[in-house]
């Protein structure tokens, strides 16, 4: 078996276009939740969400590609491009032939849709746009990658709601440890700021009409986001054979179901991805320093996460930090579990933890270190990402400092 | 005799949640009758197209018991006819 080690990363989000600009906001407990500019928001209850700004595709992609891609797969291929630019990836055929790419997304290209059947049912139109599949697709992502890089090994797409990238992340992690493939690409993306989308998440009133303040007592619910992440995995020795920096070795990961309700989450259903991470990993309880937290924002999100980290950590759930960067970077559904699996790894490489920002007053029911406001310079041996989707579908991912010894 | 704003709330609960109406009283508290979260939101949304009005807010989400929403809906309902251009 290989020991694994993630050598690039590709960051596209609300908090800035690239890594740099994301692990600073982070640090620094800036929120990327502002009113939303994209669409017309006065027929909503909510009018705030985590945008990417400053971002044009007419500048990134050329024209003749550019309307064979939605936004979530435009943001896909920026991650990956810059995911592949870190890791400094030397192709060979063989290589191109092997590697891997898997892509998590919730919602896909919601928009062709969405004009195509505006044409239909309310324009009277009689056939929709011939793009609308291929552009809507919750694969296309993935597809994308792989025909921008030549890149013609297993290739897939994961959507398991707001678990979807972590599950992506775990995934290619096993078959690079496996040895099956020399290299993945993975991660997710997500573009829900299409009106139908928001209309959809307005109705199961779990949006909060102002911030998310992940573990506040007076927390209201959670915020939309977009973006992407991608993560380039390798094996440890050729990555570093061919001098490669890995950032942080992925250690573990572990997936459980609720078996419970389709929207309601359950504290048993999480505690058991989390030890199955943790027994994956051969990681001991004690050696996790810090949690990026699920951390909705949502009331039951929030106490049952709690609840679920202190039955599996006990009493060193005293002594862990944990922290929601949804508050900053908002949930995004597919993307969120690369995202977070980006903020962990920068966390570990730099020693420093970020905060869960927005915070105000503490909530019994959530009786973590939750690192409020304020990031904490804290070296931190090993760390776990946790995500918990909708329909009771979780993913933890297991990080630890990459030793290059 | 109309169907009184009560008397279409526990309607509309009971079809909502696919129980038998005379199983929802207003004294029921909404654990009672077995209606969580996402069934909690079903009901408003049914109440919405019921009553023709929007129900927004936090306290929506909130109401323990029928009779809660049930006076919450007779005030939503005085306060859109008030608002209505004919009143």
């Amino acid at each position: 078996m290989n020991r694994v080690v993630v050598t690039g990363i590709g960051v596209i989000s609300a908090l800035g276009l690239n890594q740099n600009e994301f692990w600073q906001a982070l640090q620094q407990g800036c929120c990327g939740i502002r009113p939303i500019e994209s669409l017309d928001v006065s027929q909503l209850r909510f009018h705030n969400g985590a945008e990417v700004r400053g971002y044009n595709p007419e500048n990134t992609f050329p024209p003749d590609v550019l309307p064979l891609m939605e936004r979530f797969t435009h943001l896909a291929l920026v991650a990956a491009d810059q995911a592949l630019a870190q890791a400094a990836v030397q192709w060979t055929p063989q290589l191109r032939e092997k590697a891997a790419i898997i892509t998590g997304s919730c919602v896909g290209g919601q928009a062709a849709q969405e004009a195509g059947y505006w044409n239909l049912f309310h324009e009277g139109q009689t056939r929709v746009h011939p793009l609308t599949i291929p552009l809507s697709m919750s694969n296309a992502a993935a597809s994308h990658i792989s025909m921008r890089f030549g890149v013609r090994g297993p290739a897939f797409t994961i959507s398991t709601a707001c678990s979807s990238s972590a599950h992506a992340i775990g995934h290619a992690f096993w078959m690079v440890r496996s040895g099956k493939v020399p290299l993945a690409i993975a991660g997710g993306s997500e573009a829900p700021f299409v009106f139908g989308v928001l209309k959809a998440w307005e109705s199961l009133r779990v949006i909060s009409k102002d911030t998310c303040r992940p573990f506040s007592a007076d927390r209201s619910g959670t915020v939309l986001g977009e973006g992407a992440a991608m993560l380039v995995l390798e094996p440890r020795d050729l990555s570093l054979a061919r001098g490669a920096c890995p950032l942080a070795e992925i250690v573990g990961f572990g997936m459980s179901a609720d078996a419970g309700h389709i929207t309601n989450p359950s504290a048993d259903g999480a505690a058991l991805a989390m030890r199955s991470a943790l027994e994956d990993s051969g990681l001991a309880a004690e050696q996790i320093g810090y949690i990026n937290a699920h951390g909705t924002g949502t009331i039951e999100n929030d106490k049952t996460e709690t609840r679920a980290i202190r039955t599996v950590f006990g009493t060193h759930a005293d002594r862990l930090a944990v922290s929601s960067t949804k508050s900053m970077h908002g949930h995004a559904l597919g993307a969120a579990g690369a995202l977070e699996a980006a903020a962990t790894i920068f966390a570990l490489r730099d020693g420093i933890l970020p905060p869960t920002a927005n915070f105000t007053s503490p909530d019994p029911a959530c009786d973590l270190d939750v690192i409020p406001n304020h990031r904490r310079k804290l070296s931190v041996e090993a760390c776990l990402s946790n995500s918990f989707a909708f329909g009771g579908l979780n993913a933890v991912l297991a990080f630890k400092t990459a030793d290059t010894l | 005799m109309p169907e009184s704003i009560e008397e279409r709330v526990l309607r509309v609960i009971s079809s909502s949640r696919r129980i038998p109406r005379a199983a929802v009283l207003p004294e029921c508290t909404l654990d009672e009758l077995g209606i969580d979260s996402l069934d909690r939101v079903n009901i408003l949304f049914d109440l919405e197209s019921e009553f023709n009005i929007d129900i927004d807010g936090e306290e929506a989400k909130k109401a323990t018991k029928v009779s809660e929403i049930v006076e919450a809906m007779k005030q939503l309902v005085e306060e859109s006819v008030k608002a209505s251009p004919e009143h």
